[in-house]
């Protein structure tokens, strides 16, 4: 006996019901999933191996797709490069004609850099390996800024490596398979960069709003930032190496700091992702919190002492702050005892304490490379 | 799709070749090409099958299909998983309601009905994601978004054109 012969065959249901009821079911299951899924954090989010098997999937239809756009623009910088040679060549030589000055500059700083790292026995960081990658999708929305890029794990990527343009940073892997990487942009609504004002050396966190000039947020600083300064990662947190250029300074029609990237004026189907480790983050923390300050010669002891001794007299003749209640810290110091269990000592006395480092924690502050290296005495 | 009007209309033809080419349009219009310096814009090509497929007829296969292509613009664009199909299901639920006072009703009437549901769509994923990361996506680039899918609406009533009265059996 069939259904439509059972005891239900006069069953009538609406069609709007049920179509409504199905609705409803996919709204919860559409609700459900956004509930339980992150795009940045790789940790928090449930769906990375589906995002990655996607990503798998469609890369090669992409690049199939893209491939005859790539080609054109080849044949058409071809053919703009044989009509505008002679124009492009006087560009060119005025170009080149500036930038002997620069590099006659830059090998007599290089020279000087090197002997000065040689004398303070700096360890630099190593050169940063990179792999080209080819953009086979490219998602601009006001919601989701990202581009994906055809090498993976395989070719030694890894969630957090920045990604460059021939001009300046795009972005860094937020997701990773075998042979594809999702590179997350700067301009995404999610993202947030620490970067610093290369001609103050002011930090601020660049934030991302799904346009195509992301925001100066957090300046610190006195006037630290005007229009048309350049913009450099800072490398805090350490996601991004420092120094990587991002941008020029500008401001917006509201007065809002923002940024104009250096990434926009170039082609966006060729990406670097740089193999970048956070030193700081591989570092053993307890062993630099144990390191002892590297021992002073005659001279420097007596050149601090004679300071610490000016800047107690100094202190001593301002008027003395009304005391602190129980338990709370006098203003200058931390309320956390000093390490090993002594109590803090009193701002006047002494040259203040060194501060306790703070916890390790999953992406700490990356120490500068002279911090990083074990300390050496000072010949 | 040559068929005779007496025979009843499949789901494969309204539901499924639209799918798949809202896909393969999403797919070409991904591609990183730029013309003067310009991107190519990026319009949400499932927002037109959300309002055509509620007008045509209402479906209980139609919100799942709204679903899943709202998962794969999550998957493909890199999003929040679960941000487009909430989005278009909230497009495809606006309508759905709203089908009674559709009916009859000139292309000019339903073009304001799709901008209703475009506006639905885009205003939730907008809430979304300024209640999960706290950050209000660019505003003129929302603006920018809704517009170029607005623009899509010819394809929307070609749909409902073509299917809304294509089956003996809903007449």
């Amino acid at each position: 006996m069939s259904f439509k012969d059972g005891p239900f065959q006069d069953l009538r249901v609406p069609l709007t019901w049920t179509a409504a009821a199905a609705a409803v079911i996919a709204l919860i299951i559409a609700f459900a999933l956004f509930a339980s899924g992150h795009k940045v954090d790789a940790a928090k989010d449930g769906y990375t191996a589906v995002r990655g098997q996607f990503a798998e999937t469609v890369a090669p239809v992409s690049g199939v797709i893209s491939a005859p756009v790539s080609w054109t623009g080849g044949a058409v910088n071809y053919v703009r490069g044989y009509f505008f040679a002679v124009s492009e060549n006087r560009r060119l030589r005025a170009r080149v004609s500036e930038l002997e000055r620069w590099r006659d500059a830059a090998i007599a700083l290089k020279n000087v850099n090197e002997r000065y790292e040689s004398l303070l026995r700096l360890r630099t960081e190593p050169p940063i390996p990179m792999v080209t990658a080819r953009v086979v999708t490219d998602a601009r929305g006001p919601f989701a800024n990202a581009r994906l890029v055809d090498v993976g794990t395989a070719q030694g990527v890894k969630i957090g490596n920045p990604a460059l343009s021939d001009r300046g940073v795009v972005g860094r892997v937020v997701n990773v398979s075998r042979s594809v990487s999702r590179v997350l942009l700067l301009t995404d609504v999610e993202s947030r960069t620490p970067v610093l004002i290369n001609r103050t050396n002011a930090r601020a966190i660049m934030t991302g709003d799904g346009g195509p000039n992301p925001r100066l947020d957090y300046v610190r600083g006195q006037n630290p930032i005007q229009a048309g300064d350049m913009i450099l990662t800072s490398g805090d947190g350490g996601v991004y190496p420092r120094g990587l250029p991002v941008g020029v300074v500008m401001k917006d029609a509201r007065g809002v700091w923002r940024v104009r990237l250096y990434a926009d004026d170039a082609s966006i189907d060729y990406v670097r992702v740089l193999s970048f480790e956070d030193f700081g983050a591989l570092a053993d923390q307890v062993a630099l919190s144990q390191s002892q300050p590297p021992p002073l010669n005659a001279a420097d002891a007596a050149q601090v002492k004679n300071a610490a001794a000016a800047r107690a007299a100094t202190r001593l003749v301002l008027p003395a702050a009304p005391a602190p209640p129980a338990g709370a810290a006098a203003p200058g110091t931390t309320a956390a005892p000093a390490p090993g269990g002594a109590p803090a000592a009193p701002a006047t006395a002494a040259p203040p304490a060194p501060r306790p480092r703070p916890p390790s924690t999953a992406t700490p502050p990356r120490a500068p490379p002279a911090a990083a290296a074990p300390a050496a005495p000072v010949q | 799709m040559n068929r005779h009007p007496s025979q009843p209309l499949q789901p494969a033809v309204w539901l499924g070749v639209p799918f798949l080419l809202a896909i393969v349009a999403t797919f070409l219009f991904s591609i990183p090409l730029r013309l003067f310096t310009l991107a190519l814009p990026e319009p949400v090509f499932p927002i037109v099958l959300a309002f055509a497929w509620a007008v045509i007829r209402p479906s209980v296969l139609g919100p799942f299909a709204v679903l899943f292509l709202g998962l794969f613009l999550d998957l493909f664009w890199g999003g929040p998983i679960g941000l487009w199909p909430l989005s278009l299901l909230a497009g495809y639920s606006l309508i759905l309601l709203s089908r009674n006072l559709m009916v009859g009703q000139g292309p000019e009437i339903l073009f304001g009905w799709y901008l209703a549901a475009t506006g639905a769509a885009m205003g939730t994923a907008y809430l979304a994601i300024l209640l999960t990361t706290g950050e209000a996506p660019n505003a003129l680039g929302t603006v920018w978004q809704y517009l170029v899918t607005a623009a899509l609406y010819p394809l929307a009533h070609y749909l409902i054109e073509r299917f809304e009265d294509a089956d003996v059996r809903f007449r």
